[in-house]
């Protein structure tokens, strides 16, 4: 095994211990101010069978110790500052410096919830921002930032249409929900209270209309559609789909997870959608930081507005803004407070950098991405559908497959060319998927070089496949074993008997 | 890149969309901006947003200081534009902190099992529900009205949609804790859960023990809500409870006009196939070293879809992480302090006002505003650059007249007695 392979040399790593095995008693890193009024006893002040014991085990380090902790286990973390982060449907794009700094700003950091409307002007004033954007952007009449992520915003979606659909005397009974989509969908629905029929794709993966057409009676309240689709292909037949729904009477929900290969070039409300979400931490760039937090806004059009979770922002005759309460037809709230506020300030920072014509120049950018890791890629690997691809390309693994090589090791070894792997197995219509989404924001070069890391893949998986299936070799950490944690789960630290 | 392609121009990339889906114009958003001129838009929203006024503003978002460390890390770009750790050998950063984070909620707690977090304190009510009526088999629930009236309303909305019964019962009105005989009196055996809040919404620390006893009679599970997670240094962990929910916010995440926060859920082991949400779980790597990973995702939406415990994809990592530093900061002995500088700030604030309920409480309390108004009290004191604290007759029609005030480690006793001497 050569020691440099790809972008990847070993580098330095360090073992690090837990924090509750590296503390003992006394060490601290923290300095309280001196009291400034009669201190007190927690026995008298909270009754001594209020008190606790010591907190057994709390971590007890010093101040270098944290640091260096929290450094060294950053090390052993890959992220987008590190290079292409491909993951299918996860737009993981650069995430702006200029967002993190805006949203420190004191006054919007430390504005308190409940603080006066007269001092949180400027907060709603971004809140109000932001809607006005995303709903030029989705082409809706109305938006909401409550939702804390983007299942959230489908519940709340898929909420709203029994509403409303309640409101016409029928909240009906099922949603459907085609076999390419997220597995939040599906979930979603069954929380909402809906029956789940799976509609089948059609050959050029796409909803197939047919089959959509048998499925589709009084008794389906709506469709869950995400556009472009999970293969990355555009839905031919969108309009047809949603006047065919609202023929029925039924409702149209988009799950915009995959909204960074349309903006300013289609929008949902103008194809048909009735209700859409769109993750504020994909396609706006807001960082996910390991998994979260992200924000769901969700786009209605204007049958849709009165049924959104209250409060609501309105101006006052003065000119003010103010939270309007009065909302009787609202599903009520969905979240406690405005929504991810510190997220929504990021989001609004990503759309005044690009600006009108710079969002959809970052679309098209996304696009050509896309397509130029596809028509690199696509000599070695089978192309799961032929149509043209969006902002993502997926391919199956059949080929590597005769040589025992899956789509799982693939994504393994490229770790070992350095980079983080595109979205396996999913969407599962695809058997043995490969799922790439590059974005807009890769140079050439990275793109360049992950073609060349996957090209290689491919050849190893001709001559030598073991080497793909053992992968990754170069990482600090070798292959972990999931199926044991499953089997046994240890779920917090205790100390050694 | 375009030949490599086979295409000629960029609007080939998409002109195989129908011609009716495409937008025809240009998106009505102003040209970009630079990196100067964003920062001037908000730094003008922030000065619109009272910057630096000393707050008696609690009611479930705190203001405690954030020790430096914890924007340190967070900031660092190998956790920042990280991703959810399904690739376990290039993720052990981010799945070894939420396994201390994990960790750390349990020593708090006193429960068996935390998850990785939720997305906030308001969110994780109806998630407990939901797995009360997951591990009963009963779909009515019963909410203490001394919980959070915004948790409250989220858990509405999720009951109404969902078919499922929600009831409320009262507190003591000279207390201000839980009315038990109401709780007795309305619990039975079609009970999923009892939903209490410590220290409740008015500040007042609750008897778990005897609310879990009720609840453990009719084979009902008991769920406890926290919102100041700082009270968790010095009162009794709720190991009475079979399910606890609450909101981390205390811990170094500021208060950001609501969000984001993050939610934790923690219950016993016998219920962890239950939990909704991700868990990370110890286990080994190829050469035999501790190494961690994301763990029972056969619980989760993206394996079992409609079959799910919930639909949750996205969690808070980033802010559980600075959770976990200010945490490591604090550590045993600085928690305790901590909550006791709490309690002490919040005792003399409370000193010759009047307080409605003889109820013990931590650093949040109510307090009756006489002869003036609460609106004419948090008026006066805004003119003199204080914000005062939460009108209670807005979600408690029975409280008019009554102001909930808390004093963290932040409060200062000039500040203080400023708000005094406007209630005397």
């Amino acid at each position: 095994m050569a020691n440099a392979i790809g972008k990847v040399r070993g580098h330095q790593v360090q073992n690090e211990a837990l924090l509750f095995e590296m503390s003992s008693p006394g060490k601290k890193a923290y300095q309280l101010p001196e009291l400034d009024v009669p201190a007190v006893t927690a026995e008298e002040a909270l009754g001594a069978e209020n008190v606790r014991a010591e907190i057994s085990g709390f971590p007890e380090v010093s101040e270098v110790e944290v640091i260096r902790h929290f450094t060294r286990l950053s090390t052993w973390n890959y992220g987008i500052d590190l290079g292409l982060f491909p993951l299918g449907s996860c737009t993981m794009k650069y995430n702006p410096r200029i967002n993190e700094a805006v949203a420190r700003i004191e006054g919007l950091a430390w504005a308190h919830p409940y603080q006066p409307e007269s001092l949180s002007q400027g907060a709603m004033e971004v809140i109000a921002l932001l809607e006005q954007y995303l709903g030029e952007i989705f082409g809706m009449e109305a938006v909401t930032l409550q939702p804390a992520a983007g299942a959230h915003g489908e519940f709340t979606g898929i909420m709203l249409i029994r509403e409303y659909l309640a409101s016409q005397g029928n909240a009906r009974r099922k949603v459907l929900v085609p076999d390419s989509a997220h597995g939040t969908n599906p979930a979603t629905a069954i929380i909402a209270g809906y029956d789940v029929v799976n509609v089948k794709s059609n050959a050029a993966g796409m909803v197939d209309v047919a089959s959509l057409a048998s499925v589709l009676d009084e008794e389906v309240a709506a469709l869950m559609v995400t556009n472009p689709n999970t293969v990355g292909v555009f839905e031919q037949d969108i309009a047809k789909i949603c006047a065919m729904m609202h023929e029925k009477g039924a409702q149209v929900y988009m799950d915009g997870a995959n909204m960074n290969a349309l903006v300013g070039i289609a929008r949902p409300g103008d194809f048909g959608i009735d209700v859409m979400h769109s993750n504020l931490h994909k396609t706006f760039s807001t960082p996910h930081g390991g998994g979260g937090p992200g924000a769901g806004a969700v786009g209605v059009r204007s049958h849709l507005e009165p049924f959104l979770p209250g409060p609501r922002l309105k101006k006052t005759a003065e000119g003010a803004w103010t939270w309007d309460y009065d909302r009787p037809q609202s599903i009520g709230r969905v979240k406690a407070f405005y929504g991810n506020f510190g997220v929504l300030v990021r989001a609004l920072a990503y759309i005044m950098a690009h600006g009108g014509p710079g969002l959809k120049t970052a679309t098209i950018d996304a696009l050509l991405n896309a397509n130029y890791i596809r028509a690199l890629i696509e000599p070695y690997y089978q192309i799961a559908y032929e149509a043209k691809s969006m902002h993502e390309c997926v391919f199956s693994d059949v080929k590597q497959a005769r040589n025992g090589v899956k789509t799982g090791d693939i994504a393994k070894r490229l770790i070992d060319y350095g980079f983080h792997p595109y979205t396996t197995s999913f969407p599962l219509i695809v058997p043995g998927a490969l799922m790439i989404e590059p974005t807009e924001t890769e140079p050439k070069q990275e793109l360049d070089a992950f073609c060349e890391a996957m090209i290689a893949i491919a050849k190893e998986a001709e001559a030598t496949p073991e080497v793909v299936q053992h992968a990754p070799v170069m990482t600090r950490t070798p292959r972990v074993d999931e199926v044991t944690a499953a089997r046994k789960p240890v779920v917090r630290w205790k100390p050694a008997e | 890149m375009l030949a490599v392609c086979g295409l000629e121009s960029l609007d080939q990339l998409y002109d195989h969309l129908p011609e009716d889906t495409l937008l025809k114009r240009g998106l009505a958003i102003p040209p970009g901006l630079s990196e100067y001129e964003i920062t001037d838009y908000f730094n003008a929203r922030g000065r619109e947003s009272g910057p630096g006024l000393p707050s008696f503003l609690g009611a479930g978002v705190y203001r405690h200081y954030r020790p430096v460390l914890c924007d340190v890390v967070v900031s660092r770009g190998e956790f920042l534009t990280s991703y959810t750790p399904y690739q376990a050998e290039i993720a052990q950063g981010t799945l070894t902190t939420i396994f201390e984070f994990q960790s750390m909620v349990c020593q708090l707690t006193g429960m068996e099992v935390a998850n990785a977090s939720m997305y906030d304190g308001s969110t994780a009510v109806p998630e407990a529900a939901m797995m009360a009526l997951r591990i009963t088999g009963r779909d009515r629930f019963l909410v203490a009205r001394s919980v959070h009236p915004e948790y409250r309303e989220v858990l509405d909305t999720n009951a109404r949609n969902s078919r499922l019964h929600v009831e409320t019962f009262g507190y003591d009105a000279s207390t201000g804790a839980l009315d038990l005989t109401d709780l007795e009196a309305k619990v039975d055996d079609k009970t999923a859960c009892v939903i209490v809040q410590s220290p409740n919404f008015f500040g007042v620390i609750e008897n778990l023990k005897t609310a879990a006893e009720i609840a453990h009679k009719y084979g009902a599970l008991l769920v406890m809500v926290f919102t100041e997670a700082v009270s968790l240094g010095l009162l009794e962990p709720p190991r009475e409870a079979d399910i606890v929910v609450g909101e981390m916010q205390s811990f170094a995440i500021s208060p950001s006009y609501g969000g984001p926060f993050a939610g934790i859920i923690a219950t016993k082991e016998k219920y962890i196939r239950q939990i909704p949400g991700r868990l990370v779980g110890e286990t080994k790597d190829a050469d035999g070293n501790r190494a961690f990973c994301l763990t029972l995702s056969t619980r989760e939406q993206h394996i079992r879809r409609e079959k799910a415990t919930s639909n949750i994809c996205t969690n808070q990592a980033l802010i559980a992480l600075m959770a976990t530093v200010f945490m490591s900061v604090y550590g045993k002995e600085g928690l305790r302090e901590l909550a006791l500088q709490n309690v002490a700030k919040a005792r003399y604030l409370s000193e010759g006002l009047a307080l409605p309920f003889s109820g013990r409480f931590f650093n949040e309390f109510v307090v009756k505003t006489g002869a003036k108004t609460p609106t004419e009290i948090n008026q006066s004191l805004l003119e003199r650059g204080v914000v005062g604290g939460y009108d209670l007759g807005k979600a408690y029609p029975e409280m008019e007249g009554c102001l909930l005030l808390c004093a963290t480690e932040m409060a200062k006793r000039g500040e203080m007695d400023m708000v005094k001497e406007a209630l005397r």
